[in-house]
């Protein structure tokens, strides 16, 4: 009875749910294979005479090529990076939020203003306002202390990148953990606090544990939009000095736009999808494992 | 071992004043119940003394000391929440041990000390699970257990069986008792259900709009309200009150002028009253008999047959309405006229005030 109720189910919903379907799938698989197909060709905007098959020359050129390696480490140098500055500081902030303090409301608006700025804009503020080395107002404070100016995006590149990124996305941490902490129920503070948890073993024993599955939110959807972080780059230092704040994403972009090497820049993209599967995979199953157990 | 002493505690949230002077002491070892109805600053007195409220004024003394500046963890209580507050995180074992691994006991201490609450309250095969895994009754045993491990000088309960089922409920009020009996501590415990107060209490603190009604035993409660609003409150069901006036005072006995115009002699203390006086008559639903001579006849409006008992709810002449509980096999139906019996020594009389009229005795 049961088995046939649901069999004339399946057969009824297949059709309903087939055009959706079929439309993501093609949306994911076309883009993915055409991006495999041309890494496996010679193709060059500036040279029509080149092409035809390549097999792996793209790929070998690029494993070769010691800037992909460069690019790979920059890539998980900034993902990890901003996760571990938006992380500890958005949890911080959550608990200071939580409190009630003057001007509470007014403090929140501006924390969670850097995110509705679109990348490019906070890149330009940062880049012209805050830490460029003659008007910036870094240089101004330091100058004011009697230090000299940094010229940050000369000497500290990758430092200067993951504090712009970082300032747009601390919001989005300090928004999911802050409701996060909101539904922990009083009580078992209170009970802790009767327990004898002074603030620090309240934090680590009660309201850490309790974040722990926020976190893991965040640290997933973070991750996904840090592995493709670009505009920040191309703004401020356009992936220099030298490959200094190169990744993945802005490596194809050399590739593909700045030398006009279409094979090359899609192997590398490969590659990109390659990495990103191989983190998410990791974070997925540590993170799938922590919300089991939550 | 524990005295609890309140010295005209006051407590404002705001504007509003939520607590307004309670004078209390509680003895050790006693088990005192704090009842009273919705938002009348139960919650409030307990999380006080708990130390998770500041008192705004008054003293609050433990032991002879005043406590009203000391932490929660440094009073020796214990608090058992109304929604059980267990950490989720933690296995059963660590919530019951947390407090002495804050206090940085050994392992081998907290496991022993665990093991020990663990078996009072038969949790020892349950002591690996998370509180998620555990039924309601088992996280309320989880949460006891929590507070019995700190072997504290007071344990505090706020409506601890709220939420559990009927059946449920009995069997921790037992266990309850039986734990009060054991661990020699002394308890407070805040309820609205006046079943668990009667049931439990050594003594009962009525609260009315953060005032104490009356202090007492349960069956000085019972028998001697203070007032109509105690008098209401204990007892299920409720005592019935019917407005009539005083007919003539003579030496410890005042007559009344019932609805039907009969009169009722009340032995109460005739020197407050005057005749003419207009008062209130209170008396139990389990006072009150059918019977041929009755002084009250009514129509019977709802008939609720409970097995062993039935109540039965009248309206009488003149409108009042009266519940009266009778035996389980009654015979009385919806419709039915029935004549209800009333002695006058198990009445009480309430002045215009509220105030009860004292007994001759
Ligand atoms: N933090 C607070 N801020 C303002 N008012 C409060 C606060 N806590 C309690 N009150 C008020 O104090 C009064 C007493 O509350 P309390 O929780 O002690 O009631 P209660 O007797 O425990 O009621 P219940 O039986 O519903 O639990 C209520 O009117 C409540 O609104
Ligand atoms: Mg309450």
């Amino acid at each position: 009875m049961m088995t046939a109720l649901t069999k004339t189910r399946r057969v009824n919903t297949l059709p309903l749910i087939t055009p959706s379907v079929l439309v993501l799938f093609l949306w994911m698989v076309v883009p993915l294979v055409m991006t495999l197909w041309f890494s496996f060709q010679r193709y060059n905007l500036l040279n029509p005479s080149v092409k035809g098959f390549a097999g792996l020359e793209n790929y070998k050129s690029l494993v070769a090529d010691s800037a992909l390696w460069t690019a790979m480490l920059n890539t998980l140098v900034l993902v990890a990076s901003v996760l571990g500055v938006t992380v500890v500081l958005g949890t911080l902030l959550a608990v200071l939020f939580n409190q009630e303090f003057f001007g509470r409301p007014v403090a929140r608006l501006l924390i969670i203003a850097p995110f509705f700025v679109m990348p490019t804009v906070s890149a330009l503020i940062w880049k012209n306002m805050l830490l460029h080395p003659v008007n910036g107002l870094v240089a101004f404070l330091t100058r004011s202390l009697g230090l000299e100016a940094i010229d940050w995006f000369g000497n500290w590149p990758m430092t200067s990148i993951v504090m712009i990124v970082s300032w747009q996305w601390l919001p989005f941490a300090l928004l999911i953990l802050l409701t996060a902490i909101q539904s922990l129920d009083n009580e078992q503070i209170e009970a802790a606090r009767m327990d004898g948890a002074g603030a620090s073993a309240l934090f680590f024993f009660i309201i850490l544990p309790h974040l722990k599955r926020a976190i893991s939110v965040v640290v997933m959807i973070e991750t996904i939009f840090f592995l493709s972080v670009f505009a920040e780059i191309l703004i401020t230092t356009s992936g220099g000095p030298g490959l200094a704040t190169t990744n993945l994403a802005f490596l194809i972009y050399i590739r593909s736009l700045l030398e006009y090497d279409v094979g090359a820049a899609s192997a590398g993209g490969v590659i990109a999808i390659v990495l990103a599967n191989v983190v998410a995979f990791f974070l997925v199953r540590t993170i799938a494992r922590s919300l089991e157990e939550g | 071992m524990a005295s609890v002493k309140l010295r005209d505690i006051r407590k404002t949230f705001g504007r509003t004043e939520v607590l307004r002077g309670i004078d209390l002491e509680i003895e050790d070892r006693e088990f005192v119940v704090f009842v009273g109805p919705s938002g009348c600053g139960k919650s409030t007195l307990l999380r006080l003394i708990a130390g998770l409220e500041e008192i705004t004024e008054g003293d609050l003394l433990i032991d002879g000391q005043r406590v009203n500046d000391t932490p929660p963890d440094r009073r020796g209580l214990a608090m058992v929440f109304q929604s059980y507050a267990l950490y989720p995180h933690m296995t059963v074992a660590d919530n019951m041990g947390f407090s002495l691994r804050l206090a940085g006991a050994t392992k081998d201490e907290r496991d022993r000390k665990v093991r020990e609450a663990a078996r009072a309250l038969q949790l020892e095969p349950l002591l690996d699970r998370k509180p998620r895994e555990l039924s309601g009754g088992q996280r309320q045993r989880v949460a006891i257990g929590r507070a019995i491990v700190r072997n504290p000088k007071v344990f505090l309960f706020d409506e601890p069986l709220s939420n559990l089922d009927a059946g449920l409920r009995v069997q921790m009020r037992i266990e309850i008792a039986r734990l009060h009996e054991s661990l020699d501590a002394t308890m407070i415990y805040v309820t609205h259900d006046q079943v668990e107060a009667m049931t439990l209490a050594d003594r009962i603190v009525v609260l009315r709009d953060g005032a104490i009604e009356q202090t007492g035993t349960p069956l000085d409660l019972y028998n001697h309200p203070e007032n109509i609003f105690v008098a209401e409150f204990i007892g299920s069901p409720k005592m019935n009150l019917l407005p009539v006036r005083v007919k003539t005072v003579s030496d410890d006995n005042v007559t009344v002028t019932l609805p039907d115009g009969g009169a009722l002699d009340v032995p109460v203390k005739s020197d407050q009253l005057g005749a003419d006086e207009q008062v209130t008559l209170g008396v139990r639903p389990e006072r009150m008999r059918i019977s041929e001579r009755g002084q009250f006849v009514g129509q019977v409006l709802v008939a609720e047959r409970l097995g062993s008992e039935t109540y039965l709810y009248l309206q009488i002449e003149g409108g009042e309405m009266l519940t009266i509980e009778t035996d389980g096999d009654s015979l009385a139906r919806i419709h039915d006229r029935v004549a209800v019996e009333v002695k006058g020594e198990n009445c009480h009389l309430f002045n215009s005030a509220g105030e009860a009229v004292g007994r001759a005795d």
